[in-house]
């Protein structure tokens, strides 16, 4: 069992919560955690409203309007009152959002894992994470076939390994888009590969064709206790999810509307992470580019990625 | 005074359904049993979502999809069945189309409910849609697969209601309607399965399905499966309802099934050597599947079962002397059934997605639950195609017409000349 069972330490800091301890419940006791949560479970089950609405994208602005409160109104029922602030911002113009990792800066630390669940309220209980960090021998390179993410040390990084975060690359040409049967999942302008959370039918074709193991699925219901939910939200981002949809990396689209920064690019604590407008030439991303030699993760499957790995030394 | 006759056919099914043997209930019985221990098994799923399943993240289907696939293939060969019995002229020509598609019938009822059973968010699924949703049409296979598994079920519905109500009139039926549809549901069978292969085959993020083999040898299990459950099958009606099928159309089914087995594991034995000889990073599935990895090796057993199955199955049939006797016969075609139901149901679905795309192993197993679920929906098949054959042969073999009692289980004098 790689889910559950196996616990992903990270080197940890004063203050960068790892996992809470309690993430290594039984199954009996998960399934009873699951189970009271029966009621919220239910109800989502029988959310009409969600299911009988039209496509996002054919939503008039007053209507995009009444899912925002909606969406705030699921929150406070479920997590009580907070200083709730849910988004549907569309994309700036004149914006295409591109990511750059450098690999010889990457330490493995997998602060970035844990800044993403907290900031794009995952689940903890079962744990859902949206990027994975593999570790690699630098003898062999690139070969994820004999990578681990499992990966436990008790200091990063170790002698002849490398590591190699993966997250949703943000594809020119998403293979995961073209197999939705429903169109619940698009690229929107700025580059943000998104899902509608109240379209998706849970088929999990998009997962199937995703070469980068970008996606998750949420088997159960989002367990995510009240005092961690990040009250800052989008609909198309960062809200808690229904039980039987998918879900991924948005490059935090509720903070990069807002000309803010994704949470994994401020922790990273060695400046491995770069972000920024490819369609500005003074942008860091472009001179990362323009500058440094970037490789494509899988090139041959020309998904034309969003997301750039270089080695800056 | 039409709707009149529709309601008086409708009436005289109920009564062919609702009066059998103690055999008939008790079987019945048992396909309640099996609906009951599903719908158990679904209302967990659907509580505690599809974490009742032992499907994750790096394995994202599994069994049911599986099952969804095997059946397909089934739907498919039953109805190619009406070749052979064409081009060798069989006197039951009639009979084989019919019980052929209400096969198909059956079989797709269960591919629907496997699909139905494996998303997560089934209340979505009018999204999916013409006209009220947003279908991603032509983009999307899974949205081909609905339309040509949905439009494959009508055809066969309409054929198989046809010949039955006008046979029920004491009419014959008029071949306008029936031979273009008939002739149409052939490359539709086709077409089922392809587009289900290219649904596994268009995804370039799994090299064990992105190879161009894959429709090909969807079509040639398909080939072998279908027919042996349609063999067994016209044996048990021949047995229980005096069936008119001779021991030389027997005999034929098997020989066309020994040439689908050869190019069936001829097709194997090409994938097996380019993923061996090669032996590129892309080989790492199918030596999960028949070596395990890394000290993983939950399916390696049931790989080298699969294809002994298949390769004795081969020997059985290819075999004149073994495949004229009844009991290497069905031996055969239980082997061949087993093979292909592994192969389809693990051998496909689990290494195409074991390691993942990250290179990550997560061995799947099927949970009770989803035992459960499977044996309800195969339940339901079953009890589908039991009404259908209750119905059908009576009306078939002019036993039961409007206004007529409903005729004794068997027919004395239709029992079986040899």
């Amino acid at each position: 069992m790689s889910d559950d069972s196996r616990s992903l330490p990270v080197v940890q800091d004063e203050g960068i919560p790892g996992e809470p301890p309690e993430a290594a419940v039984s199954r009996r006791a998960f399934l009873q955690t699951v189970a009271g949560a029966g009621a919220a479970a239910a109800l989502a089950a029988c959310d009409v409203e969600s299911s009988l609405r039209r496509h996002f994208k054919e939503l008039s602005k007053e209507e995009v309007e009444r899912l925002i409160q909606k969406v705030q109104r699921d929150h406070e029922a479920r997590f009580g009152k907070k200083d709730w602030k849910v988004t549907a911002r569309a994309p700036m113009p004149g914006v295409e959002f591109g990511y750059g990792l450098d690999l010889s800066r990457c330490i493995g630390c997998r602060r970035c894992v844990y800044a993403c669940v907290r900031e794009n309220n995952q689940s903890r209980d079962p744990q859902v994470q949206w990027i994975k960090v593999l570790e690699m021998d630098k003898v062999r390179g690139v070969d994820v076939i004999e990578s681990d993410a499992y990966y436990e040390a008790d200091a990063v990084p170790r002698p002849g390994k490398f590591y190699m975060p993966v997250q949703c690359h943000q594809c020119r040409h998403p293979p995961c888009t073209k197999v939705c049967p429903v169109k619940a999942t698009w690229t929107e302008p700025d580059g943000i590969t998104v899902v509608d959370y109240d379209w998706c039918i849970g088929c999990r074709c998009c997962m199937a064709a995703c070469p980068y193991g970008a996606r998750r699925f949420n088997w159960a219901t989002p367990g995510i206790r009240a005092e961690e939910v990040n009250p800052h939200l989008a609909v198309l981002g960062n809200r808690v999810r229904p039980k039987g949809v998918v879900e991924k990396c948005t490059f935090c689209i509720q903070r990069t509307r807002e000309g803010r920064y994704p949470a994994c690019v401020e922790i990273c604590p060695v400046g491995a992470r770069k972000f920024g407008n490819l369609l500005d030439p003074k942008s860091e991303i472009r001179y990362v580019m323009e500058n440094k030699r970037v490789f494509i993760f899988k090139e041959e499957l020309a998904t034309r990625p969003r997301f750039y790995y270089f080695y800056a030394t | 005074m039409h709707a009149n006759r529709i309601a008086v056919f409708l009436r005289g099914c109920a009564r062919l359904v609702s009066r059998g043997g103690r055999w008939y209930f008790a079987w019945l019985a048992l396909l309640a049993l099996m609906i009951v221990t599903g719908i158990a098994g679904y209302a967990r799923q659907a509580t505690h979502g599809l974490i009742a399943t032992n499907m994750r993240d790096q394995v994202s289907w599994a069994f049911y999809i599986g099952n969804f696939t095997f059946l397909v293939g089934v739907a498919a060969a039953a109805v190619l069945l009406v070749v052979p019995a064409y081009v060798y002229a069989w006197k039951p020509i009639k009979e084989v189309v019919v019980l052929g598609e209400m096969l198909a019938v059956s079989a797709l009822v269960m591919c629907l409910l496997f699909i139905l059973v494996d998303t997560g968010s089934p209340q979505n699924m009018w999204h999916i849609f013409p006209l009220i949703a947003t279908p991603n049409f032509p983009s999307s296979l899974l949205v081909w697969d609905a339309i040509v598994l949905n439009g494959y079920l009508i055809i066969n519905v309409t054929v198989v209601a046809h010949i039955l109500y006008k046979l029920f009139n004491g009419k014959a039926y008029d071949k306008r309607v029936v031979v273009p549809l008939v002739l149409l549901s052939i490359p539709w069978a086709v077409g089922i399965h392809t587009v289900t292969a290219f649904l596994y085959n268009g995804m370039a993020s799994r090299p064990y399905w992105n190879a161009s083999i894959l429709a090909p040898r969807f079509l040639a299990s398909a080939f072998c499966s279908g027919p042996a459950i349609l063999l067994v099958l016209f044996q048990i009606l021949r047995k229980t309802t005096g069936f008119p099928i001779s021991d030389e159309a027997i005999s034929k089914i098997a020989e066309i099934m020994s040439y689908a087995m050869f190019v069936n594991l001829f097709l194997l034995g090409a994938e097996v050597f380019k993923e061996f000889y090669s032996a590129t990073e892309h080989s790492v599935y199918t030596r999960y599947l028949f070596f395990g990895l890394h000290g993983h090796h939950a399916i390696v057993a049931f790989a080298w079962i699969a294809v002994a199955c298949s390769f004795l199955a081969f020997l059985l049939f290819v075999v004149p002397a073994t495949r004229r006797n009844i009991y290497t016969l069905n031996l055969g075609c239980a082997l061949i059934f087993a093979g292909v139901y592994i192969e389809k149901g693990i051998g496909l679905v689990i290494p195409g997605m074991t390691p993942d795309t990250l290179g990550e192993i997560y061995e799947y197993t099927p949970t009770a639950t989803e035992w459960m679920v499977a044996a309800g929906v195969f339940g339901v098949g079953f009890l589908v195609y039991t009404l259908l054959v209750k119905i059908a042969v009576p009306i078939l073999d002019g036993r039961f017409q409007a206004g007529m009692d409903v005729p004794l289980e068997v027919a004395p004098e239709a029992k079986p000349a040899h």
